[in-house]
């Protein structure tokens, strides 16, 4: 119970880093790099924030610090014209030292004695079960961000973003500054997964500078398998897809180290075989189709 | 309405791959002028479009228009009362965007705020409208991915989308050589409709001389880097397929006589 309730919890606050993840890679169709950097980000500006005594100011503060990294990314890639994933990497390198300086230079921050948002809610709503509010707190976060992002790329500039990911050309054509669109893009992405972190923070108890990594792969698989179970090029289903896949891979992480196959350590080998694997799948696909019709091809030949 | 003073570009300058593009080219249009543009591959035509629309800046000269000095204005603002379509039918439109999401980017050009709502009832209701003049039946698959459209549909889409709002200038670079005889023909129908319509100031290179000489009001030919025709009106109503060609070859041998002079 507490395995099936935990991993809920945790797909769902996931989510938002599968929804950031979402909307660099499918819908910008850029890879985007910064999301390793952003989500410690996040941890780190919640992290020492909560301790500071402002959980929620913690929050809000580390969406404009994820933006922030997502503009920096954004302006290499457009006005220093680096390769995106090169800039993803500059950004994401330069904010370890970043994140290092925000938690007081120390790899780890505990926040056992503090109030996190978690705590606030077991105070308003006393009696019922912690889990259950950490559950609440998880699916309100990704309901409300799930909510704006839908909202955003029906206005405008989302649907400029959209078109940028299509085609270049023709959002230029539209006497639309594409460099803009980018870095907003990349800012709003950024913002989602530093969201991302910054609750897992609060959620977990403690902030670690090593918290981001793989976490790219964590998104990326997130967004895959929701789409295993979905096909939809429409943008909103594809977000709400997203939570929907990050949920799943908890559980199937949930069960791959329950079930004592794995040991812990080999989560993230686990997460990344899941991913190699669901990307090469239509390649897959076709040869055994082509293998298929050839195999077909010579039956008839020798009849 | 356009007007290209001494327009001068090379490309790789410097380099024994040097090619003048553009030779001091001067080149005016007048408020509602359907110019057609021929001349054979590497005259300089789509250089000239280019230039126009700020893909590259030139070396030297100026490019005005409608009195405004457009010549080291960003691209994407330029496009902003610049129109154009090309060869390629996969370059105006997002494919896998709606048709009436690649109508709402463009139709919202024109709108400043970027958080409306890109989307609107009364939008579609006018772009369908717009759609049904051209008897396409695409007023009904608004819904459909642009992909899934043929060359012609997709240029169709493509025309509506750089006209909804009136440029100032319409480009049409080839637009019509990647379809099929028919489907070129019914585009071309439909590109003249618009352009009468709205009484558009328009551009369009065409390797098919005789559409050259039939559509718009004047023809120029172009020829490495130099405008070496420019007829209209009555001259250009005598002007014959075999007249346009013969003056081609005149003009291309009194060059050639010229260098010859110069090497004797």
């Amino acid at each position: 119970m507490v395995l099936i309730l935990g991993s809920l919890q945790l797909g769902l606050l996931y989510g938002l880093l599968a929804m950031g993840i979402y909307i660099s890679f499918r819908i910008l169709n850029v890879p985007d790099l910064t999301a390793e950097g952003s989500f410690t980000l996040g941890l780190a500006v919640s992290a020492s924030l909560t301790v500071a005594g402002h959980p929620v100011l913690g929050l809000a503060a580390a969406v404009l610090a994820g933006a922030l990294a997502g503009c920096v990314t954004g302006l290499l890639q457009t006005k220093c014209k680096i390769h995106p994933v090169l800039a993803g990497i500059l950004t994401m390198s330069g904010l370890y030292s970043v994140n290092l300086c925000i938690m007081g230079s120390s790899s780890n921050l505990s926040l056992i004695s503090n109030a996190t948002i978690f705590k606030l809610m077991y105070g308003w709503l006393p009696g019922v079960d912690k889990d259950i509010c950490k559950l609440l707190i998880a699916a309100l976060a990704a309901a409300i961000v799930a909510a704006v992002l839908i909202l955003f790329f029906r206005t405008h500039i989302g649907l400029c973003i959209r078109a940028t990911g299509d085609n270049e050309d023709m959002v230029r054509a539209s006497s639309i500054d594409v460099h803009s669109v980018k870095i907003l893009a990349l800012a709003v992405s950024n913002s989602a997964i530093a969201l991302c972190g910054a609750l897992i923070a609060q959620y977990q108890g403690f902030a670690d500078i090593n918290s981001g990594v793989g976490i790219l792969v964590v998104g990326l698989a997130s967004v895959i398998i929701g789409k295993l179970f979905v096909r939809s090029d429409k943008v909103g289903r594809g977000l709400v897809i997203s939570i929907v896949g990050s949920v799943i891979y908890r559980y199937i992480i949930a069960l791959a180290t329950s079930s004592s196959l794995f040991p812990a350590y080999a989560l993230k080998l686990v997460s990344a075989v899941i991913v190699g694997v669901a990307l090469s799948a239509p390649a897959w696909k076709e040869q055994m189709e082509i293998r298929r019709i050839r195999r077909g091809g010579k039956a008839h030949a020798e009849n | 309405m356009l007007k290209i003073e001494d327009a001068k570009k090379t490309f790789l300058s410097g380099t024994p791959n040097e090619r003048a593009a553009l030779r001091k080219l001067n080149l005016t249009l007048n408020q509602g002028d359907f110019v057609t543009v021929v001349g054979s591959n590497g005259a300089g035509k789509s250089t000239l479009f280019n230039a126009v629309c700020g893909n590259f800046l030139l070396d030297e000269g100026r490019i005005l228009l409608d009195g405004q000095d457009i010549t080291f204005m960003p691209e994407h603002k330029r496009s902003r009362v610049i129109g154009r379509v090309f060869q390629d039918p996969m370059r105006g439109t997002a494919p896998h965007m709606t048709i009436e999401e690649n109508l709402a980017l463009s139709y919202s050009r024109s709108k400043k705020s970027p958080l409306r709502f890109a989307i609107r009832k009364s939008e579609t209701q006018m772009f369908r409208e717009y759609l049904s003049r051209f008897r396409m039946g695409l007023e009904d698959r608004m819904d459909a991915k642009v992909g899934l459209l043929s060359g012609g549909q997709r240029q169709v889409v493509t025309l509506l989308m750089c006209t909804m709002v009136s440029p100032k200038l319409l480009l049409l670079d080839e637009h019509t050589a990647a379809l099929d005889p028919a489907t070129a023909a019914r585009v071309m129908e439909i590109t003249k409709e618009i352009v009468e319509k709205d009484k558009l100031t328009t551009m369009m290179i065409t390797h098919n001389l005789s559409a050259a000489l039939e559509t718009g009001n004047r023809t120029i030919m172009m020829d490495d880097g130099e405008i070496i025709l420019d007829v209209s009106g009555e001259e250009r109503e005598k002007m014959t397929l075999n007249g346009l060609l013969d003056m081609y070859s005149q003009k291309r041998r009194k060059q050639m006589d010229n260098d010859r002079m110069l090497l004797v």
